[in-house]
């Protein structure tokens, strides 16, 4: 279980800088603060590029951005150092590079839409720096989770509560009236409060793993019972198919109640991996595929907004200015942008709907070209694989669960986000983690980030379970000891 | 459980080789594809935010320029004067595209011009932004603000050619438009003059000399005149000379102008014939040399020429089919299918004035770079031989005569002008329809510097009583003046 940990760190840094050799493996801290260095070094140097490129003066804006970057990552960093020493290195780093490419982004998509807006007498309200306090927010719960949580194994005993919440938090904007719960682009997911509003299916996706992980966790048994075989597959027993169902019922009503396609596919993938990680068996993968099927046909038979996204998957450019309006820019983006991008600064993000929410990885295509896309998926690919190493090497079941499914939450969404908008698969409107605006997005995937550090550091951290006591010989083969009576 | 979390980061890596492969597809393989898409507006907004080079006459006016401003596309373009010289500018505007010259010249304007690749390298290099190279036209501002102002209160057109070199030195259009509102950054501006002027009966957007052809009527007798003269014919050759013929093989009766008699009324000479503008002798005189030998001689003028392009593309001139003899007949005295441009109509002035040789019209003098050194200059080409230079001097003889018989104001005292007028009749019912006023001519007559070409449609404000020698002549002759008094 624990083997891969060495593999890919044993350099010689790490050897160096061991103080007491056999017992305590390297932290790694000073390869985090390296790469987050060069991180910063990057987002800074892009921020560069957007202000020139947009031929402004390199005003204070740009250090006020920069400054707040850095010094959020200085605490980020001082706080693992702080609470999980061990931690994975590579994990922070990867999510401040995205974070910080995110408000780079945002930045620069504020200076097109401003320019937009001008000639029009109308006034864009920068978002970069709602963006910069949210990321603030943001790291502050980030700490927060490493400080009280000092034990991930903690969260199991709360995973009913857990699983409650986060039902309740997924289903409320599609229950409630919408003077509270408006529909925004056509999906009632927020919860307004005025001038402030969150998205709680972000931090449901994270509570329900916590249960579903919990939960699996305990009744593991109970779903590696195999009822009938089917065509070489060990399909479960019916009535062990209770969770599974519940999940497929959770994951359509969203879809109905909410229109949204997005946070549907991502919950019910999510599900469907933490099910076939607990039960080693892919035959609930098979099964839970199937009944997303069906469910997808029924959705789509049924909705006209589901229709829609279809056939503008198929054809977008069957009603360009209308319902393919969307895609078909992202697309012009993207291929305007061709392998080397229309540069920094260079694009026009404002011809792209949405562009600093769900559409943000296609400004990044136009503006950074294929390869700058492809950077940016390998980044996420870095950062999903060093989650799931985690899972490889942490010693108990919970944080494998646990850590596996936040991994591949956010490997998924990502897949889902760039699937999207690049016309692999119907587009369905979910924000990119860390990249684009949105606080809840941000709140809930740095809380995702702390989640996985904290695991992590479980899995490399020296053992702390007492010494092993030296063994004893059978009472058999135990030598007879004269003792003498003390005179 | 490392088993199925081994699998699902397999899995992982598949989603992402997934997108990173379908990424490449959008934007490598269909790039092209959506970078070209008309509904793309990333290509025409970069290019509008680029500095276009200008476009100056031949004595250095700047005719079309660029301003900078503080919107989003930086840089607005100007026409000095924009309604005299529109016909020739075109405009440029980033609702509807460009015409004119900004169009047939656009890659040497907006800098993508292979003619500028040296520049554009160095451009790179340097870090300049890149800037679209210059044009030199070869109009004399001065002589296309004379034209148009002649040409104010009528619908027609003015084109003028230096006859040795096909050097158009002016191509002014009424009505006319201004380009400068059409190339507003401000969109509504923009569309409400482009609706405006789209709506107008007059249509003044249309460049009447290269994009309009009309019947040419007693012009054409100059072909007829060329034509017979190539047969060995002379002008003391004696040709018809009724008042009325009948067109053969029908009853209707072909006149002369208020049915005057040419010479005695049975025959006259043919420059008589000529300087009268007798239909019957001319329409006896093609029927005599046949439909082939017309359309040759017309061919040598560059009447059916196809791809005429200067580099404004020019609208065929056609002598129409002529398949029966009245047909000829009415040919002769250019009317039934005959259509000429203006510009051809001064092509033929240009090429008798020229002893015979006929010169490639064109408008661009000299390319520029963006600072204004020469990158080529457009040298004299000669297309054709449309007449011996006797012949050629024989009919500049019978121009003169014509001239000298024609009525009209504004006659030139010591200059030597050589005309031929027209009045073409035309539309459904031509006794009720206002007829065109024609003038063609050049000067001076022993050393022509100038061929021009008049047309007035539906003769001006002189109705159903317009001649060419009433309504055209005088325009002609002032433009001449113009030309000639301001050296």
């Amino acid at each position: 279980m624990g083997s891969p940990v060495t593999g890919a760190e044993g350099t010689p840094l790490a050897a160096a800088s061991s103080t007491s050799p056999g017992l305590r493996p390297p932290t790694r801290r000073s390869t985090e603060l390296f790469m987050l260095a060069f991180a910063a070094t990057l987002v800074t140097g892009a921020l560069i590029l957007v202000e020139a490129n947009q031929e402004q003066e390199l005003s204070m804006r740009i250090l006020w951005l920069g400054l707040a970057y850095l010094g959020l990552l200085t605490v980020a960093h001082l706080a693992v150092r702080k609470w999980a020493p061990y931690a994975d290195p590579v994990i922070l780093p990867c999510v401040a590079l995205l974070n910080g490419l995110g408000l780079v982004m945002i930045h620069r998509i504020d200076l097109a839409m401003a320019d937009v807006k001008l000639p029009n007498n109308q006034v864009w309200s920068s978002a970069a720096p709602k963006q910069v306090l949210w990321t603030a927010i943001a790291l502050t719960l980030f700490c927060t989770v490493l400080k009280v949580l000092s034990d991930h194994r903690t969260l199991a005993r709360y995973g009913y509560t857990a699983g409650l919440l986060g039902l309740v938090a997924l289903v409320l904007p599609g229950v409630l009236p919408s003077f509270i719960a408006p529909e925004i682009n056509g999906a009632k997911i927020w919860l307004s409060f005025g001038a402030f509003s969150i998205q709680p299916g972000e931090f449901a996706k994270i509570l329900l793993m916590v249960f579903f992980a919990a939960f699996l966790v305990s009744k593991r048994d109970l779903f590696t019972i195999a009822g009938r075989r089917v065509i070489g597959l060990d399909l479960p027993r019916a009535r062990d198919l209770g969770p599974l169902i519940a999940a497929w019922a959770v994951g359509v009503s969203i879809m109905v109640l909410q229109k949204d396609l997005g946070s549907s596919l991502l919950f019910f993938g999510i599900v469907l991996v933490l099910l076939y990680v607990a039960t080693e068996r892919a035959a609930w993968v098979v099964l839970g595929v199937m009944m997303f099927c069906v469910g997808a046909v029924v959705a789509w038979k049924l909705f006209g907004h589901v229709q829609i996204r279809v056939q503008n998957w198929l054809d977008p450019f069957a009603d360009p200015s209308g319902t393919g309006y969307q895609i078909v820019q992202s697309l012009f983006g993207l291929g305007t942008g061709g392998l080397f991008g229309a540069g920094l600064g260079g694009g026009r993000p404002d011809q792209i709907p949405e562009a600093n929410t769900d559409f943000i990885t296609a400004v990044i295509g136009e503006e950074l070209g294929f390869v700058g896309l492809a950077a940016v998926l390998l980044i996420y690919t870095v950062f999903a694989m060093r989650g799931l190493r985690t899972a490889l090497s942490v010693r108990d079941t919970f944080g494998k669960l646990l850590g596996g499914g936040l991994a591949f939450a956010v490997a998924f969404q990502i897949f889902i986000v760039v699937g999207g908008v690049t016309k692999l698969i119907p587009m369905t409107g979910i924000t990119a983690p860390f990249l684009s605006k949105g606080g809840s997005s941000l709140l809930a995937n740095y809380i995702l980030v702390a989640l996985l550090l904290r695991i992590s550091d479980a899995a490399r951290a020296p053992k702390t379970t007492p010494k092993p006591r030296p063994q004893q010989p059978a009472i058999a083969d135990q030598f007879t000891v004269m003792v003498e009576r003390p005179k | 459980m490392n088993t199925p979390l081994r699998r699902v980061g397999l899995a992982m890596m598949a989603m992402m080789l997934l997108l990173l492969g379908n990424a490449t597809y959008v934007q490598v393989i269909k790039a092209d594809d959506y970078r070209k898409n008309p509904l793309n507006r990333r290509v025409v907004l970069d290019q509008y935010s680029r500095e276009r080079g200008q476009i100056i006459a031949a004595d250095g006016t700047p005719l079309a320029s660029v301003q900078r401003v503080d919107d989003r596309l930086r840089y607005l373009r100007t026409y000095a004067n924009g309604p005299a010289f529109a016909p020739v500018t075109g405009y440029f505007s980033t609702l509807y595209g460009a015409g004119g010259m900004e169009r047939a010249e656009d890659d040497l304007l907006n800098g993508s011009d292979d003619r500028l690749f040296a520049r554009r390298v160095s451009d790179l290099i340097t870090g300049r932004d890149p800037k679209g190279g210059s044009l030199q036209l070869t109009i004399d501002a001065k002589l296309q603000q004379a034209a148009f102002e002649r040409l104010q209160g009528v619908t027609g057109t003015v084109v003028a050619i230096r006859p040795q070199t096909g050097e158009i030195l002016a191509m002014a259009s009424t009505p006319s438009y201004d380009p400068n509102v059409l190339a507003s950054h401000d969109v509504d501006v923009q569309e409400e003059a482009w609706t405006g002027y789209d709506a107008d009966e007059s249509k003044p957007m249309l460049n009447r000399a290269v994009h309009e052809n009309y019947p040419p009527g007693s012009t054409f007798k100059l072909v007829v005149s060329a034509a017979a003269l190539a047969e060995g014919k002379t002008k003391d050759t004696e040709v018809d000379g009724r008042p009325v013929i009948t067109l053969p093989g029908t009853n209707t009766p072909l006149p002369n102008f208020n049915d005057t008699q040419c010479g005695n009324g049975v025959v006259a000479t043919l420059q008589e014939a000529l300087a009268k503008s007798c239909n019957t002798a001319f329409a006896v005189l093609a029927a005599e040399l046949g439909a082939d030998k017309l359309r040759d001689q017309a061919a040598k003028f560059g009447i059916g020429e196809q791809d005429l392009s200067i580099p404004l593309s020019v609208v065929p001139s056609t002598l129409g089919p002529m398949s029966d003899k009245p047909s000829i007949y009415q040919t002769g005295i250019g009317q039934k299918d005959v259509r000429v441009t203006p510009l051809v109509n001064a092509v033929m002035a240009a090429t008798i004035a020229n002893g015979g040789v006929r010169m490639q019209p064109h408008l661009v003098g000299k390319i520029l770079a963006p600072d204004l050194q020469v990158i080529s200059e457009t040298k004299p080409d000669e297309v054709d031989e449309a007449m011996e230079a006797d012949q050629a001097q024989a009919l500049r003889d019978m121009m003169i005569a014509s001239e000298n018989n024609t009525g009209g104001g504004g006659k030139l005292s010591g200059v030597t002008i050589a005309s031929k007028t027209g009045t073409a009749e035309h539309g459904e019912d031509v006794r009720s329809t206002n007829p065109h006023a024609w003038y063609v001519a050049f000067a001076p007559a022993e050393k022509p510097e100038i061929a021009i070409a008049v047309i007035v449609e539906n003769g001006g404000q002189q109705g159903l009583s317009a001649t060419g020698g009433r309504v055209a002549a005088p325009i002609g002759r002032a433009v001449i003046g113009a030309y000639l008094g301001g050296r």
